[in-house]
C-alpha cells in the first residue's frame, strides 16, 4: 500500500511517514499542496491522507486536483480544528476524517477499510 | 412534600398579589425598571379620583338641590296657608263689624234703645252669622242705655275702659280675648255712630272667641301643625294643640311686625327645629301663627337622602372592587411580562456567552491539537523506535515514560476533543441522542468533583428508552446545570441519582435526585425566577435554574421539583421524544 501524507507540520508528517514506515507501509509526505501535486504526478497512490487547514492550498482543494490526476486515490482528511464546516466538508468529501492526535493503529486500520472499498 | 410547578406563574399567597412583595434583592434594580407597587398605587389612586369624583361632586349637588327645593317647597306651603288663613279671620271679623255698621245705618237710636227691638236684632245676627254673645248700646258719656244678652250689665258706666277710649276715638275697637266679668273668653266689638249735632253713640257686642277656634281647628296642616292665634303680648287668643289653652302665654316669643306674611325657622326649647308661618292681621291686635315640625315635614326627604346615600355607596364599592381587580390583574400581567422579558433577555445572553465559549474552546482547542498531534507522533515514533529495533525493548523504565508520554497526549486529546464537541453543540440542531452517553459526558466534567468529595453518582438508564431527537447541546447544558445544582446541594459523601425512564408514549423523564439540603416552599415557589439564588453568598448567579427552565421549555418539554428540607430535592424533566419544530427561542420572546 503507498500513502501519500500531506500536512504543513513537517514534524508531524515526517514522524508518521517513519512510523507508517515501520509498519510496512510505503509513506511519502509532502508539507506542501503544489509538492504533493507534483509527486502526485510522478506515481500512483493508494491513500491521500490530507490535513484539512494548510496554507495556499487547503485540503478540500487539493483533493479537487489530485482527483484530476489520480481518480481512483482515497482520501483520509486530518484536522486539528474539528469546526462545524470542517466536519461537514470532510464528512462529504472525503471517505474517512480524523481527529488529531491520531492513533497510529486507527490510521492503518481505517486506510485499509478506504483501500479495500 | 413540597411541590410546585412552575407552569403556575399567576399563584398568589392569600390576597397579595405577588408584584407586592417583589424586592430590588430579587431582580437587580438597573434591570427592572418598573416600580410595580408605586405603579399599582398610582394607577388606582388616579381611576378611583377619576371616577369617583364626578359621581361624589354630582351627588352632592344633587342632595343639596333636592334638599333645597324640599324646603323652599315647605316654606311656599306653610307661608300659603298662613296667607290663606289670615284673610279667613280677617274677614269674619270685617263680616261682624260691618254687620255692626249696617245695624246702625239701618236703626235710628231711639230704635235701638228699645230693648225689645235690641233682642230681636242680636237673634238675627246668632241665627245669620253665629259667634255674638250680647248686644248693647252706649251713649257717648260711656253709659250703656241698653243690653241685650246672658248677664245684667244694663247701666254700666265704660267710660274709664280703654276699649270705650278707643273706639270714642277712632271710630272702631276690636279687643283682645279676655275673660271680662264673665270669666268667660271673649272679645269685644264696637263701632261709632255718629250723630247730628256732633254727639255720637256706640254699639257695642261680644263674641265668643270660640268662633276663631272653629275658624282654625278645620285646616288641615301637615307636619303636625298646630295653627293659633295671639296678641301682641304673646297670650294665645285660641287654644293651640302644643302651646297652651285660650289666654296662656305662648313659649315661642311674638314674631317681629310684618305687613306681609313671613315663614321662618327656628327651635324649640328643648332644641326640635321648626317652621313658622306668620302674619299681623290688620285693624286688629291679632297675629295668626302656625307652627310645623321640620322634623315630620321632611320626613319623605329622609327617605330619599337614605336612598341618595345608599346608591352613592353601592356605586363606590363597586367601582373601587372593578378599579381594584382590574388594576391588580393589569400590574400581574406586566410584571410576569417583565420576568418573561428578563429571563428572555437573560437566555439570550447566556446562548450568546455559550458560543463565545465554544468558539473560544475551538480556538484553544485548534492550537493546542496541532502541537500536541506532533508530540504525540514524535512520541509514538520514539516508541516504535524503540520496538522494531529491539534495542530498548527490554527497558521497563524508558518503555514506562514513553506509555506515560502517549497516556498524557490522550488525557489532554480527550479534554479539547470535548472542547470541539462544546462548540458544535451550541447551535440550535435536532439530532438523535444518545442519553447514556450524554450523561456520562457530562458526569464525565464532575468526575473529579465527586472523587474529592466522595458523593457517589448513580446513574439509572433504562435499558429499552427509545430514541430521543432533541438538541444535545441544550439537553447537555440542563443536565450540567441539574447535576450542578446536586453537588452543590450535598455535602462530602453524599448520595445523587440520576435515572430515565420513558414517561408517556412519545416523551422520557430524566430525574436528578439528591439528598442534601432541601428547599422550603417558598423557596421552591421562586427557585425558576431570574436572579433568585440561596447561594448568593457562594456566588450562585440565580440563573441556572431559570435558564435550564428556558431549555427545557425551548425542548418542547417542562422541568418540576420536589423539595423537603434536610431530606433532599427532586428535578424532573419531562421531554417529548421529538422536539416540536414550532416552539423556539422566537415564541420565548414574545413576552419581551
Amino acid at each position: 500500500m503507498k500513502v501519500l501524507l500531506v500536512d504543513d507540520e513537517e514534524e508531524l508528517v515526517t514522524a508518521l511517514a517513519e512510523r507508517l514506515s515501520f509498519r510496512g507501509i510505503d509513506a511519502d509526505w509532502s508539507t506542501s499542496g503544489s509538492h504533493a501535486l507534483e509527486l502526485a504526478e510522478a506515481q500512483a497512490y493508494d491513500v491521500a491522507v490530507l490535513d484539512v487547514k494548510m496554507p495556499n492550498i487547503s485540503g478540500i482543494e487539493l483533493k479537487k486536483r489530485l482527483e484530476k490526476t489520480r481518480p481512483d486515490m482515497k482520501y483520509i482528511f486530518l484536522t486539528g480544528h474539528g469546526s462545524e464546516e470542517d466536519f461537514w466538508a470532510g464528512s462529504a468529501e472525503a471517505s474517512q476524517y480524523l481527529v488529531k492526535p491520531l492513533d497510529i493503529e486507527m490510521l492503518i486500520e481505517t486506510m485499509r477499510q478506504v483501500v479495500q472499498k | 412534600m413540597n411541590t410546585t410547578k412552575p407552569d403556575d406563574p399567576q399563584r398568589v399567597s392569600g390576597l397579595r398579589p405577588q408584584f407586592w412583595g417583589q424586592r430590588n434583592g430579587s431582580l437587580s434594580s438597573e434591570k427592572h425598571s418598573l416600580n410595580l407597587r408605586r405603579l399599582w398605587k398610582t394607577t388606582v389612586l388616579i381611576m378611583t379620583v377619576v371616577s369617583l369624583a364626578p359621581l361624589v361632586v354630582m351627588t352632592a349637588v344633587d342632595y343639596t338641590v333636592t334638599q333645597n327645593s324640599v324646603e323652599s317647597e315647605l316654606v311656599l306651603r306653610t307661608s300659603r296657608i298662613v296667607s290663606n288663613t289670615k284673610r279667613a279671620v280677617e274677614f269674619s271679623l270685617l263680616e261682624r263689624l260691618a254687620a255692626l255698621d249696617f245695624i246702625v245705618q239701618d236703626n235710628r237710636l231711639q230704635m235701638l234703645t228699645d230693648c225689645a227691638r235690641l233682642e230681636a236684632i242680636l237673634d238675627h245676627l246668632r241665627l245669620s252669622l253665629g259667634g255674638f254673645v250680647d248686644l248693647g248700646v252706649i251713649d257717648s258719656s260711656g253709659q250703656q242705655l241698653c243690653y241685650v244678652g246672658p248677664y245684667d250689665l244694663s247701666g254700666v258706666d265704660y267710660s274709664d275702659q280703654d276699649w270705650f277710649r278707643s273706639v270714642r276715638d277712632q271710630g272702631m275697637h276690636i279687643s283682645d280675648v279676655f275673660p271680662g266679668f264673665r270669666r268667660v273668653p271673649h272679645l269685644v266689638i264696637a263701632a261709632r255712630h255718629e250723630l247730628p249735632g256732633g254727639d255720637f253713640y256706640v254699639l257695642r257686642t261680644s263674641l265668643e272667641a270660640e268662633f276663631f277656634n272653629t275658624l282654625l281647628s278645620d285646616l288641615e296642616l301637615s307636619g303636625n301643625g298646630d295653627a293659633f292665634i295671639v296678641n301682641s303680648e304673646g297670650t294665645l287668643q285660641t287654644s293651640s294643640r302644643m302651646h297652651g289653652g285660650v289666654l296662656d302665654t305662648i313659649d315661642l316669643g311674638v314674631p317681629e311686625y310684618s305687613d306681609s306674611t313671613r315663614v321662618y325657622e327656628t327651635r324649640t326649647r328643648d332644641g326640635r327645629a321648626i317652621l313658622i308661618g306668620y302674619a299681623y292681621i290688620p285693624e286688629t291686635p291679632f297675629v295668626l301663627m302656625i307652627v310645623k315640625q321640620k322634623a315630620v315635614l321632611m320626613g319623605p326627604w329622609r327617605a330619599t337622602r337614605r336612598q341618595l346615600i345608599g346608591f352613592l355607596a353601592l356605586s363606590i364599592s363597586a367601582i373601587m372592587v372593578v378599579i381594584l381587580a382590574v388594576t391588580t390583574y393589569l400590574v400581574n400581567k406586566i410584571h410576569w411580562a417583565d420576568l418573561r422579558r428578563m429571563a428572555t433577555l437573560h437566555q439570550v445572553e447566556y446562548t450568546n456567552k455559550m458560543i463565545s465559549l465554544g468558539r473560544l474552546g475551538a480556538g484553544v482547542a485548534h492550537e493546542i491539537n496541532n502541537p500536541l498531534a506532533i508530540i504525540n507522533e514524535k512520541t509514538g515514533l520514539l516508541k516504535d523506535l524503540f520496538t522494531y529495533t529491539d534495542r530498548y525493548t527490554d527497558d521497563p523504565k524508558l518503555m514506562g515514560i514513553v506509555n506515560s508520554i502517549l497516556a498524557s497526549v490522550k488525557r489532554c486529546s480527550e479534554v479539547t476533543r470535548r472542547l470541539l464537541n462544546f462548540a458544535r453543540n451550541t447551535d440550535g440542531e435536532t439530532t438523535p441522542v444518545d442519553l447514556a452517553a450524554t450523561v456520562t459526558e457530562v458526569l464525565g466534567f464532575m468526575g473529579k468533583e465527586a472523587e474529592y468529595r466522595s458523593i457517589q453518582v448513580e446513574v439509572d438508564i433504562d435499558q429499552n428508552l427509545p430514541t430521543l431527537e432533541t438538541n444535545c447541546g441544550r439537553l447537555q447544558q440542563i443536565l450540567l446545570n441539574l447535576i450542578n445544582n446536586a453537588f452543590a446541594a450535598v455535602d462530602n459523601g453524599g448520595h445523587i441519582r440520576i435515572s430515565v425512564r420513558p414517561s408517556t408514549a412519545d416523551s422520557i423523564t430524566i430525574q436528578v435526585e439528591d439528598n442534601g439540603c432541601g428547599m422550603t416552599e417558598h423557596e421552591l415557589t421562586r427557585i425558576f425566577e431570574p436572579f433568585y439564588t440561596t447561594r448568593r453568598s457562594r456566588g450562585g448567579t440565580g440563573l441556572g435554574l431559570s435558564i435550564t427552565y428556558s431549555l427545557a421549555q425551548e425542548l418542547g418539554g417542562s422541568i418540576d421539583v420536589e423539595s423537603e428540607p434536610g431530606k433532599g430535592t427532586q428535578f424532573r424533566v419531562t421531554l417529548p421524544l421529538v422536539k416540536e419544530r414550532k416552539r423556539g427561542s422566537v415564541d420565548e420572546g414574545t413576552a419581551g
